[in-house]
């Protein structure tokens, strides 16, 4: 049984090499691939309901017990990641053939789609070190493939310097992985994790800590690393911006969210309040860069940043609330990006700018795509009773509990100021006289491309209506997360 | 020898951070590739070398006494191809965006055009 957790793996990647032979035959690719995507879906659903039921997948490849061979580990906080990804990648790919030119879809766009799927299923269910860093990579090179699709000008100019960020990063963490090896002997988790409890180096711990943190700092960009974030994030196609935002950092935040509770929970006084000062900052520092910026699709690239802090801030604090407000954050927050960045591209699409001083008055003729937008911003802002509310309410209980007042403060402000910059397009985007259209042609398409959105949205609205239904199983996600030995005895089988 | 592998590891280090800062976009990925195998280096000399007459081999059979630690060559094999991988990319990535761009000075690559 435990074969299952290999599948959200294999499959995208199979289907991904499948996709590669006939990129040629456009519609049975495009096809093909929805059909893939939603029956992939509905089969997490059904893996998730078994470790739900069950209890967690653990796979040890080749038959080798745990400490020794490759192991892929598929608990719950796994399992709800890759299903909320996968929930992310249906509404992509039904939003991909109206956003995408032809040249750009028959160029491998599905394949790179699949894998980058593949690759972020796989960072979440790894159980080892070595092989988060190889599913780092493979998210990578399939997202190195996805920004120059379309082979811009500043297209080609951004994703250089995203390659080389992330390449330098990469490099960091190999050290980072040797490092570590060299104290504790294994780049397996979970023995990892019983190995630094005994092992008397706290000081060399925490360096190593420190250096892992800014390795996945800088993948989820976090303050001060986050400068390579916005600009390459805007410049390919609305759909891979969408994936980008929706997958990406989150990636990171894991890495952050599993590293830190399981493996270096030994010196919480330095590494946790430190991370308490930074979420602060990269709260503060994104909602500056979002009110910076007339560029509406810069300002949703901007907005990732806050809401990294906000998912750091409960990692800091580190108590049961708070953790289970991260989770909460991180789920409601893949939605919401994926939902943001198709929203703005097809705003961008029909308005044919992306300056906001030249748009105006669309929703006389886009009301769909103006309430959409509306509510969108008032569930990233985390108005009652949508989903962003939800998580934020749990983060700042888990922060007054321990007397925190400083961070409630700056999450507050920075929510209120990430509402602002959203209305701001609202209302100079959308309010005004009613104008003439200036791509009449594109009416049609554009209120096509909302549909997928919309399904996307209502996703996170229940999300938020529903939270009595999902909050216990968050909550024991965040008791697992508490409590390393079940992950750890799980594995090692003792 | 690990002192050699320390040293030799930090010069490529260094060697490849001050490429990394040049302008000229064929030196940084010159740089990238040397930080790299500064990684490969120091993954081999973590996972302690056993320096016996003619060295160890990394397999662990009946009767053999001395060996080199296996896990950190299999790390280091994944991550040099990976790391190959990613230069040849990095090589295309940069020919085009030379080509394109019409410069390969990262000064003159900066994004002002979105403002």
């Amino acid at each position: 049984m435990s074969n299952l957790a290999a599948l959200p793996i294999i499959l995208p990647l199979l289907a991904g090499i499948l996709a590669a032979f006939i990129h040629k035959k456009r519609t049975l690719v495009r096809i093909g691939s929805q059909i893939f995507t939603v029956a992939h879906l509905l089969l997490v659903i059904w893996i998730f309901l078994q470790v739900k039921n069950q209890g967690s997948l653990v796979l040890e490849t080749g038959d080798w017990a745990a400490p020794y061979g490759i192991i892929l580990v598929g608990d719950m906080l796994s399992m709800t990641l890759v299903l909320t990804t996968n929930i992310v990648a249906v509404a992509c790919v039904f939003f991909a053939p109206k956003s995408l030119s032809e040249q750009q879809e028959s160029f491998y766009f599905y394949t790179f789609f699949l894998m980058l799927i593949a690759g972020v299923s796989g960072a979440f269910l790894t159980g080892d070190l070595f092989n988060l860093f190889v599913f780092f990579e493979v998210l990578l090179m399939a997202s190195y493939g996805l920004i120059v699709l379309g082979n811009g000008k500043a297209q080609l100019r951004e994703s250089l310097k995203y390659v080389l960020i992330n390449l330098f990063s990469s490099m960091l963490f190999v050290t980072t992985i040797s490092f570590l090896y060299s104290v504790v002997g294994t780049v397996n988790m979970a023995q990892i994790a019983e190995r630094v409890q005994e092992v008397e180096q706290r000081g060399v711990l925490t360096t190593i800590a420190i250096m892992f943190f800014f390795v996945f700092a800088t993948k989820a960009a976090v303050f001060p690393l986050y400068y390579w974030l916005p600009r390459p994030y805007i410049s390919p196609n609305p759909v891979v911006s969408a994936l980008f935002g929706a997958l990406l950092t989150k990636v990171g935040i894991y890495s952050i969210l599993r590293t830190f509770t399981l493996i270096f929970n030994q010196d919480v006084e330095l590494t946790h309040t430190l991370f308490i000062y930074l979420a602060g900052l990269t709260m503060l520092f994104g909602v500056i860069g979002a009110l910076s910026t007339n560029n509406v699709k810069l300002v949703i690239a901007y907005n990732i940043i806050p809401a990294v802090g906000f998912m750091l801030m409960g990692i800091g604090l580190f108590s049961e609330v708070s953790i289970s407000g991260t989770i909460y954050y991180l789920v409601h927050d893949m939605i919401i990006k994926g939902v943001l960045f198709l929203l703005i591209g097809a705003i961008v699409y029909v308005a044919g700018t992306s300056d906001l001083r030249k748009m105006g008055g669309l929703i006389h003729h886009y009301p769909v795509l103006g309430w959409l937008f509306f509510v969108a911003s008032l569930v990233l802002a985390g108005i009652p009773p949508f989903s962003g509310f939800i998580g934020k309410l749990l983060l700042l209980r888990g922060s007054l509990a321990q007397e925190e007042i400083i961070i409630v403060i700056v999450a507050l402000v920075s929510s209120l100021l990430i509402l602002f910059s959203m209305i701001r397009i609202f209302i100079r985007g959308f309010w005004g006289e009613k104008t003439e259209l200036s791509y009449p042609e594109r009416k049609r398409k554009g209120n096509r491309m909302a549909w997928p959105v919309a399904g996307l949205l209502s996703l996170s609205i229940l999300l938020g209506m529903g939270a009595e239904w999902f909050y216990p199983s968050i909550q024991s996600i965040a008791e697992y997360l508490m409590n390393p030995e079940i992950y750890i005895d799980s594995v090692l089988k003792e | 020898m690990e002192l050699i592998m320390a040293i030799l590891a930090g010069i490529l280090f260094t060697t490849g951070i001050y490429n990394l800062l040049q302008k000229q976009m064929l030196r940084i990925i010159i740089g990238t590739g040397l930080i790299s195998h500064g990684a490969h280096l120091f993954i081999l000399t973590m996972g302690e070398l056993e320096t016996g007459e003619s060295g160890a081999p990394p397999i662990l059979t009946e009767g053999v006494e001395s060996y080199t630690d296996p896990l950190p060559q299999a790390l280091i094999l994944t991550s040099i191809v990976i790391s190959f991988g990613v230069t040849s990319l990095l090589l295309v990535l940069a020919y085009r965006a030379a080509q394109i761009n019409g410069t390969d000075n990262m000064e003159q690559l900066r994004g002002t055009d979105y403002e």
